[in-house]
């Protein structure tokens, strides 16, 4: 019984999805959202951190009960590679994507930045935190967007956006010259950013063929091809070495 | 057209003449407008030695200067009476074109027309798309400056340190900070930060209200920021009447403004 109208309710539903296939170039049926997850892995010994002397600056270097390290490279504990961004660099057919109303948010913390790298979708609100005692000054050098350079002393609201796709923009604060971070703009919601166990996972992905490229500051880009349809969860694993 | 007023009121008031300027089709101070094609043969004339054919800062002089020639086409530029992060007016550019850039190899430009000065702008501005796509920031307001005293000087004295104007600059303003080893401006050649004691000629303008707006748009380009939002105007002030006490011409003789 329940079949009977199941049946006319599919075929209503297989219809809208077609016409909406026809009006957009693409469509994900809204009930099966497509992800993508994986982990980036880092073969062979890790390489050790270098500490960073922060005694210049006495604000900086008392939050560190133990001598900070450089983050250009981090493994986790199973061999996994954070501050990987992994995103769709080839394949959407799709261009018109609304910046999220939520802001991303970095922060200066114990005169690092955190998070190391971060991705956001141009013309997002990047909330910049100080939470130091000392004052910073968040200065990104970017190619494709304007440079700008602020001073922000404790507990300073800042507010900025990046108009254009860029990957990634190099951000440093002059007064700590050992800070250093990257910000990844993308046109696009499809992007993630390693943790610390290398996993990672693209949300959303309508069905297609892409290209995923993995970029690490230090250690490059890597591709790989994947084709994801309807219903079906993808993995896709990464390994960069140095 | 000759003005006369006090050391500080003349460029004061040529800002305001040249802002003004900016819009002469629009406003009505000034009737000077530039024209890109006569901009493009003064250019190829004087200024494609260091800014280069493509204006990309890379003329046959420019592996020989330091700080290399500006790079119109990032359109990035470190003295404009904007904020930080937006295009400067055509005024900006005026002022540094007739001004010069001290401590570089860029001359005063005031042997050539003002006519002259304003059709470079004019060329200069077709290197970068930035001027098709964007406009200008809003100028930023420079207050009346408050008068200069010795409790003045000594809270400049506190917010140069609490901002960590010293990394750079150093505790002593000589520009011998912790970090002044480090930096590099944004094409990554090394740069030095200002010794406040020498006296010397600063690069955006000459006076208490240069300085004073130098603080707020920051010097894009260079590891100089923008102080915008982190300090009050009452703090800016007292920070250039701290710097100006540092200079060995003392608290209140300036160099005269090389008037345009």
């Amino acid at each position: 019984m329940k079949s009977k109208f199941f049946f006319p309710l599919a075929c209503a539903l297989a219809g809208l999805a077609l016409s909406m296939w026809g009006l957009a170039g693409w469509a994900s049926p809204a009930d099966t959202p497509l992800s993508v997850k994986g982990t980036v892995k880092f073969v062979g010994a890790a390489p050790k951190p270098s500490r960073i002397d922060m005694s210049q600056d006495p604000l900086c270097a008392k939050l560190h009960s133990t001598p900070a390290t450089t983050e250009d490279v981090v493994v986790g504990g199973d061999g996994g590679l954070a501050n990987v961004v992994i995103y769709v660099s080839d394949g959407l057919t799709s261009h018109d994507f609304q910046p999220p109303t939520q802001p991303a948010v970095l922060e200066q913390k114990g005169c690092q930045y955190n998070p190391h790298v971060l991705a956001l979708q141009a013309n997002q609100k990047l909330n910049v935190v100080n939470g130091d005692d000392t004052t910073h000054n968040i200065h990104p050098t970017p190619n494709n967007n304007r440079e700008w350079n602020m001073t922000q002393p404790h507990g300073m609201p800042l507010e900025q956006t990046f108009a254009r796709e860029e990957i990634a923009i190099p951000v440093k604060c002059n007064i700590h010259p050992w800070m250093k971070g990257y910000i990844a703009v993308f046109k696009h919601p499809y992007f993630a950013v390693t943790d610390k166990s290398g996993s990672f996972e693209l949300k959303d992905l309508p069905p297609g063929a892409y290209t995923i490229t993995a970029w690490q500051e230090k250690l490059g880009s890597q591709t790989q091809k994947i084709t994801v349809s309807a219903g079906e969860a993808k993995t896709l694993d990464f390994a960069f070495k140095q | 057209m000759r003005r006369k007023t006090t050391l500080t009121g003349s460029a004061a008031l040529m800002l305001f003449l040249f802002c003004g300027y900016s819009w002469a089709q629009e406003s009505h101070v000034g009737n000077l407008s530039g024209n890109e094609k006569r901009g493009r043969a003064l250019y190829e004339r004087y200024c494609i030695f260091c800014h280069g054919q493509y204006g990309d800062g890379r003329g046959e002089s420019a592996p020989y200067l330091d700080p290399k020639p500006r790079d119109f086409t990032k359109a990035v530029f470190k003295c404009r009476s904007t904020p930080s992060g937006s295009l400067p007016l055509d005024s900006d550019l005026y002022d540094t074109i007739s001004r010069g850039v001290h401590d570089s190899g860029m001359p005063s430009w005031k042997p050539l027309l003002r006519q002259e000065r304003v059709d470079l702008i004019a060329y200069i501005k077709t290197f970068s798309s930035a001027f098709q796509e964007e406009k200008p920031g809003a100028p930023v307001e420079i207050p009346p400056e408050p008068p200069s005293s010795a409790e003045s000087i000594q809270r400049g004295a506190q917010v140069f340190e609490k901002m960590n104007c010293w990394s750079c600059h150093g505790k002593d303003g000589r520009g011998h900070g912790p970090s002044a080893s480090t930096l590099t401006d944004s094409k990554g050649y090394p740069i030095t930060p200002f010794d406040f004691t020498s006296g010397s000629r600063f690069k955006c303008g000459e006076t208490d209200r240069d300085m004073f707006r130098d603080l707020i748009t920051g010097l894009d380009g260079t590891p100089m920021p923008s102080f915008a939002s982190a300090m009050t105007t009452d703090q800016k002030w007292d920070v250039v009447h701290y710097l100006r006490s540092l200079s060995i011409h003392g608290t209140h003789k300036q160099l005269a403004p090389i008037s345009q």
